[in-house]
């Protein structure tokens, strides 16, 4: 009876095929460590806004007039209102926490290199529209830090030359961020963005399941056809698709084996992410910002203004340029240049741990800088700030042109010919 | 790879009760998205109990409250009224009130606490329209009873205590809601002794 | 982040720059929101002291009495003033526009204040009036400098003097006000002042977010479920890997 049902539907749409193409029969590197695990969280983070983004807006009201009552309403008046937004409040940081992760992870094991430049490129529209989801929804609870925040961010597009006042007007429809500012931001956090998203996110998964997942070894799983010994070969069973044009090695079907670590990954992640939503979801004003528990009131800017941690790294790099222009163009950049991955690293070994000890450095460095720049964009500034926000502004772009430098005649150690573990 | 052979019970196992947790955790989950659903405080707020003042109400007069958004009807019914709705019993759906179209206080053969003072939902339990009061009027609809409920979408027809005479498609009385006397001139509709 | 705040309200005003210097320290409010006897007081003397200017436009009374444990019928006859009905939101009848007369500004609603500024700024506010006789109310505050708030609570503190100190800063000495002492003219002794205030504090920060203790509750629970999740997921993962390793 079950079988006659799978035939029916597999006779009209593909069901089985992709299931055993894209899961049962899926080759991964059986290698995968724990930075593997974010790509998975990012999905279910993903569905978490997206389903409590949904139940939000049933009582959310977008107009300057309504918008910050409604939200005490969900939180006060609506049962269980109070955790759908922390849920999803939460959820926004965890978002941010999990593709930063995820970003390393491609970093140091150079998930970008050939033949996974699109794939990355597909990520870096991600990271954009996440941001520009982040942004948008920020402003929806109408507090204070949502006003000013939007203001300060949109202003940047007044650094533009000639057109930026125009644009800026344009962008906001009104001289002041107003409730045709909060409409337009509602529409397009609530259902043009969230629809990107879902398709970049599937354009990603197809990218990345043609290409193939890299490993922490950074040694192809897939090899020339017959060039494989028959008692090298795995004793699992992986799609034509896979075997018909490659000889496989050191990989493992995706299910049951990723999805049983996967399913851990997820317990884990729900254990930290829970304790945040019910015990902390402040986050000690990281999550959500005290003075946005005031009304949004345009004659009254709160003293310091932050954006959300997530953007702080970004916001600092903004901050501590003296020029609005290139300071705009420098923030811009700072995005842009990771996008440039693929081509401005042009070493041939892909994981950090066959690479050489300079750029072992390289990377430790650029992580220190970003979570300095973090810091200083999250404070409020100091003389002292300022000058090592330029230092770090400076060693977050020596970064990549290091990179470009050694990678092309690097040192590297001999890679393995087959995974290791 | 170990040479140890596959521990399928073990594994089986594992794997429902991961399932089944997993499941459990699942519809947990659901949970406060379906409870969101329910009214809020505001919609509660907004239907708590109605207090209405009778003192000016006329024998034969009817007047409209909101409650929970709905109309409610107050009727002071005359001897006369009462006394028509004997005649028609047998046309009737339920004369008796045996469905649970209201409270056991208002199970009686005046559907109400007090005889002339009636009080109903005024929704025509067949699709929602609210049913016109024929003053007077009502004969030409139910010969022998001048006084009744007509419902314009459909034609349902109901007597003084609002209960569905037969053959029109109303299934069922006029819901009372639970009201309570607090004292001769004042009720509060929405609350009664003993019902949340 | 509450000393921003206090300091970002009077950016306008041309005293900015002498009020921007590091506010006092805060005191440690102390509060419990599972107190609930702390809770109801602290409600008494909110509906009392604060109502009057102060409205809680976003909380109701009948959820408030449920959750601090006050019996509908006792909460509507005592702690309702205005006739209000209980399921309505905690609101006064004082117009806005009238308010910013009296006061300078309108007194700001009182829901969220404990978000805004945290339990601790709350306690130590209203335990930093003094006299300070060039003020239109005749008080002023250490927290707050040049507050447009006459002290409410006085009845009960007793008239608070300033304890003053000579301080050098930036190279001129200047009379600071480091401590308050009451002269005794009130209702309550320095002790029970104390708690009375924690008791607002305390109401004040369950207004601010009503959902905490059964966020609480329902997070342990739900911790635990996981934690059993996780353990299962852990056996299930290393038995399928026996496979692989």
């Amino acid at each position: 009876m079950f079988g006659n049902i799978i035939n029916w539907i597999d006779e009209r749409i593909p069901m089985t095929r992709v299931w055993n193409m894209h899961i049962a029969q899926y080759p991964a590197p059986k290698n995968f460590n724990f930075w593997y695990l974010f790509g998975s969280l990012a999905i279910l983070v993903l569905v978490n806004q997206i389903l409590t983004g949904i139940w939000l807006t049933m009582n959310y009201v977008p107009s300057a007039e309504g918008a910050f009552a409604s939200v005490e309403y969900i939180m006060r008046d609506v049962e269980y209102g109070w955790l759908l937004r922390y849920l999803h409040s939460t959820g926004a940081s965890a978002f941010f926490i999990v593709v930063y992760l995820h970003m390393f992870r491609g970093m140091i094991y150079g998930s970008y290199q050939k033949p996974r430049e699109l794939l990355w490129l597909f990520g870096m529209l991600i990271f954009l529209a996440l941001m520009a989801e982040a942004f948008m929804g920020y402003l929806l609870p109408w507090g204070q830090m949502s006003f000013w925040g939007a203001q300060v961010i949109i202003s940047l597009f007044g650094a533009i030359p000639v057109i930026g006042d125009d644009l800026t007007l344009w962008i906001r429809g009104d001289y002041v961020i107003s409730g045709a500012t909060l409409n337009r931001f509602f529409a397009l956090h609530v259902i043009a963005l969230p629809l990107v998203l879902v398709i970049l996110v599937f354009l990603h998964i197809v990218a990345l399941h043609e290409v193939g997942s890299n490993n922490p070894d950074g040694v192809e799983i897939k090899r020339k056809k017959g060039s494989v010994a028959e008692e090298d070969k795995p004793k699992f069973k992986f799609h034509e698709y896979y075997t018909d044009k490659k000889d496989i090695v050191d990989a493992i079907p995706f299910h049951p084996y990723y999805t049983v670590k996967d399913i851990l990954g997820v317990a884990g992640f729900l254990i930290l992410f829970c304790w945040v939503v019910f015990f902390m979801p402040e986050m000690n004003g990281f999550f959500l910002e005290a003075p946005n528990f005031e009304a949004a009131n345009p004659l009254k800017t709160p003293e310091h203004i932050f954006p959300v941690w997530y953007f702080t790294p970004f916001y600092a790099i903004l901050r501590a340029i003296p020029d609005k222009l290139i300071g705009v163009i420098a923030m811009g950049a700072s995005i842009v240049v990771l996008a440039l991955l693929p081509w401005i690293d042009r070493g041939k070994v892909k994981s950090i741990r066959y690479r050489c000890g300079f750029h072992k450095l390289n990377i430790a460095q650029f992580v220190v800088t970003f979570v300095i720049l973090g810091w200083i964009g999250a404070t409020p500034q100091t003389d002292f700030k300022t000058l090592l926000s330029q230092i770090t502004t400076v060693t977050y772009f020596m970064f990549f042109v290091l990179l470009f430098v050694y990678s092309k005649n690097e040192t590297t150690k001999p890679l393995p010919t087959r995974l290791t573990k | 790879m170990s040479n140890a052979p596959v521990d399928n019970g073990r594994r089986r196992f594992l794997t429902i009760a991961t399932s089944v947790v997993g499941g459990v955790g699942a519809a947990g989950a659901a949970v406060p998205f379906i409870a969101s659903w329910s009214p809020s405080e505001r919609a509660k707020s907004a239907g708590a109990p109605v207090e209405v003042d009778i003192s000016k109400l006329e024998p034969g007069q009817l007047i409209r409250v909101e409650w929970r958004g709905k109309p409610v009807w107050v009727v002071f019914r005359t001897p006369k009224m009462l006394e028509q709705m004997k005649v028609h019993e047998g046309q009737l759906r339920d004369p008796a009130s045996d469905e649970p179209q209201q409270l056991d206080s208002a199970k009686n053969p005046y559907r109400s606490k007090r005889p002339e003072i009636f009080v109903a939902v005024g929704i025509c339990t067949h699709l929602g329209c609210s049913p016109s009061f024929l003053q007077g009027g009502f004969g030409e609809k139910v010969e022998g009873t001048e006084d009744g409920f007509f419902c314009p979408c459909h034609g349902s027809k109901f007597d003084m205590a609002g209960r569905v005479f037969q053959s029109v498609p109303a299934p069922l009385n006029l819901e009372v809601p639970p009201y309570t006397f607090i004292d001769d001139t004042t009720i509060i509709i929405g609350e009664e002794e003993g019902v949340a | 982040m509450m000393k921003k705040l206090v300091i970002g309200l009077f950016a306008l005003l041309p005293t900015f720059a002498m009020a921007a210097g590091p506010s006092v320290p805060l005191m440690d409010a102390g509060n419990d929101l599972t107190d609930k006897a702390s809770l109801q007081r602290g409600a008494k003397l909110f509906m009392n002291y604060c109502l009057g200017c102060h409205q809680m436009q976003y909380q109701r009374y009948e959820r408030t009495f449920r959750d601090i444990g006050i019996p509908t019928e006792i909460g509507e006859a005592e702690l309702i003033f205005d006739g209000s009905k209980v399921g309505g939101h905690i609101l006064n009848a004082m117009e806005e526009d009238d308010a910013a007369k009296w006061f300078g500004a309108a007194p700001p609603d009182l829901t969220l204040v404990a978000r805004v500024r945290g339990a601790d700024w709350i306690y130590t506010y209203l335990k930093s009036f003094y006299k300070d006789d060039s003020r239109p109310f005749g008080v002023n505050n250490t927290v707050f400098p040049l507050v447009g708030m006459p002290h409410v609570l006085q009845e009960l503190q007793g008239l608070p003097m300033p304890i003053t100190e000579e301080v050098e800063e930036h190279g001129k000495t200047v009379t600071k006000v480091v401590g308050i002492k009451t002269d005794g003219s009130g209702e309550m002794s320095t002790d029970e002042y104390d708690q009375a205030v924690r008791d607002l504090t305390n109401f004040l920060a369950y207004v601010g977010e009503p959902s905490r203790l059964q966020s609480e509750a329902l997070g342990i629970k739900v911790l635990g479920f996981l934690v059993i999740l996780f353990i299962l997921a852990f056996f299930l993962k290393k038995e399928y890997w026996r496979d692989v390793h």
